[in-house]
């Protein structure tokens, strides 16, 4: 049985009188990893605040679990929805457990509990960071900080992440080990997760779905195979792009020239 | 690393914790050494002892304490002294509410306009006469607050205008800052010898005009406030790691922070209407705070407004006993003994975080 965790019904978001989404519906499902792509301003990360709420879209509905993401309390919404932003930075000194139990807030009054504790100890060893835990996250490299990030956002124990460019400003490694923990966490917990990326070939190789956005509307959507193909990227991104294919048959493109 | 190094995230939190715990006791036992230290310290020669029988009179009648000695200790000491821990704790608490709730290190009462605003009040009463509330005992102090508020008011109004940026927040703060100043300083210019003398012993601020009747409304005060702008300790936290994240925390960004600038602000307005300006002490009690125990603004609240106690009331205590019968106001003081503390820690600690 494939469920519908979280739908998006003719959103639409813009701010002094420009438009930046525009009739936007998807339909995410449950255990998937969906990628959201395009160019600069297609309005990829405007869609994943508009999603989180973020920002408030001034028509439209999203659906989670089938309920309507509007009418619930921020503190429950807060507990099925997690967001890693593009980059954290902290203006005062904070120690990773404290900024991963502040992931824990949604779920805690004013104490914490043991059991906020261990969830927070368990998803800092899950993100292999445990030796982390009583350094100043300001000492900590961007790929620490951005594992950090998604670990607060790991605590809130969501049913849905979303991220938000979360490999731009990695290095091919962390690139790597951060997807790998996506695809892990998606498949052991069985949540989904969405991405906005700019990197195709890493949204080729972790995707199970593909969402390209243009000129503020949804262009395509489907499987990496049938979304990353020269035509589509040529259209989107007017770039005329060859594209080839990895050891696992998976499409990978080389961006030739602009068009 | 050492070898012993503890990778048991668990464990490493029970011993932050506890650490922080003790750290909070250690600086309240402080306070009350500090406390009993000052009472025996004064131009009336009386010892530790004597002032102590003045205060266990009070509660076992058959002490028997002179008159003077009654005088001094209960009616000048021991109401300046309160007067002085409460204000330091005012103070502390909301910097560092205020620092959390606009993500920002440079933020204190003064930077964002509110002591101004209450020493244009003051000034204004003092001067011209004329109080908000129409004349009377009180015209200074209420004035002082009023304007104190207002202050609040116009400069979240200002940032309201522009999506509540904090950016425009903190720089309305410090505009309205120049224009109150600019306000004051033609007050004192036309004022005549007498107003201008008291205008500027209220903007050094000081604690020689405590009162009971002052303490007595204040320390409910300060204690519900601050109670209450500990209960925000959590969304303070996961504030400070910028607002998308804690929108996405399930906190209401805007209504957070429009309660605790409020809260913070009539914490500030309360003290300052009955002591005068009284600078440094909001804005480096958290700092001190953070480098010592971090951010958690459930410890940097408490502990920052003991700090401030301690400062305040270590400066107060050498303003009333070095050039003794004389005194120097307290909030040049504050200053002397204020910023080479800080510096030091600035300096020593290793930690850095204001990239």
């Amino acid at each position: 049985m494939v469920a519908v965790k979280l739908e998006v019904s003719d959103l639409n978001f813009g701010y002094n009188g420009k438009t930046i989404l525009d009739g936007i519906s998807l339909e995410i499902e449950k255990g998937d990893i969906v990628s959201l792509v395009g160019p600069n301003g297609a309005g990829k990360s405007t869609l994943i605040k508009c999603i989180d709420r973020i920002l408030k879209p001034q028509r439209g509905t999203v659906y989670i679990d089938g309920n309507e993401a509007a009418q619930l309390s921020s503190k429950d919404f807060s507990k099925m929805v997690g967001y890693v932003p593009q980059s954290t930075t902290e203006v005062f000194p904070y120690t990773v457990f404290d900024i991963v139990l502040m992931g824990r807030r949604p779920h805690i009054g004013w104490r914490v509990t043991g059991n906020d504790v261990k969830i927070v100890s368990r998803t800092l060893k899950f993100m292999g960071i445990e030796e982390f835990a009583s350094r100043y996250f300001d000492e900590l490299s961007g790929g620490e900080k951005q594992k950090i990030a998604m670990a607060r956002a790991l605590a809130q124990e969501p049913e849905v992440l979303l991220l938000d460019e979360p490999t731009s400003n990695l290095d091919i490694k962390h690139q790597l080990e951060v997807m790998n923990i996506v695809k892990k966490l998606v498949w052991e917990r069985k949540i989904s997760a969405v991405m906005a990326m700019h990197d195709l070939n890493l949204a080729s190789r972790f995707s199970d779905s593909i969402v390209m956005l243009k000129d503020k509307k949804v262009f395509k959507v489907g499987d990496p195979k049938s979304i990353l193909i020269s035509e589509n990227i040529e259209r989107v991104y007017g770039v005329r792009a060859e594209v080839i294919k990895d050891s696992k048959g998976m499409p990978y493109i080389m961006p030739i020239e602009p068009v | 690393m050492s070898e012993d190094e503890v990778f048991d995230a668990e464990e490493v939190y029970a011993r932050a914790s506890w650490k922080k715990t003790l750290f909070t006791l250690v600086l309240f036992v402080a306070v009350a050494l500090l406390a009993v230290f000052a009472i025996s310290m004064g131009a009336a020669s009386l010892g530790m002892g004597e002032s102590f029988r003045v205060v266990l009179a009070q509660f076992m009648p058959t002490e028997e304490v002179s008159t003077f000695a009654q005088v001094v200790v209960l009616q000048l000491r021991l109401p300046r002294i309160l007067m002085a821990v409460i204000t330091g704790i005012s103070l502390g608490v909301a910097g560092a509410a205020m620092q959390g709730v606009l993500r920002n290190p440079l933020v204190s009462p003064y930077t964002l306009g509110l002591s101004s605003g209450a020493a244009c009040g003051a000034a204004i009463a003092i001067v011209l006469g004329v109080g908000v509330l129409g004349p009377g005992r009180y015209i200074i102090a209420i004035n002082a607050f009023l304007f104190s508020l207002l202050t609040m008011v116009i400069v979240y109004g200002i940032s309201r205008m522009k999506g509540t940026s904090i950016e425009t927040l903190i720089l309305a703060g410090v505009a309205m800052g120049y224009l109150f100043s600019a306000v004051i300083s033609l007050l004192k210019y036309v004022s005549g010898h007498e107003e201008l003398r008291e205008v500027v012993f209220w903007l050094m601020g000081g604690l020689y005009t405590s009162r009971w009747e002052n303490v007595i409304i204040l320390i409910p005060t300060v204690l519900i406030l601050t109670t209450i702008l500990m209960r925000y300790s959590w969304d303070l936290n996961a504030m400070s790691a910028g607002e998308e994240v804690a929108s996405s925390l399930g906190i209401n960004v805007n209504r957070v922070r429009l309660t605790c600038l409020t809260l913070a602000t009539i914490l500030t307005a309360s003290v300052i209407a009955f002591t005068g300006v009284i600078g440094f002490i909001g804005l480096v009690s958290p700092h001190v705070c953070r480098l010592l125990i971090g951010s958690d603004h459930r410890y940097l609240i408490p502990c920052s407004g003991l700090i401030g106690a301690l400062l305040l009331l270590a400066s107060d205590t050498a303003c009333r006993t070095m050039i003794s019968p004389t005194e120097i106001p307290v909030g040049i003081l504050t200053y002397f003994i204020g910023v080479p503390f800080f510096l030091y820690l600035l300096v020593r600690r290793k930690r850095r975080w204001w990239q």
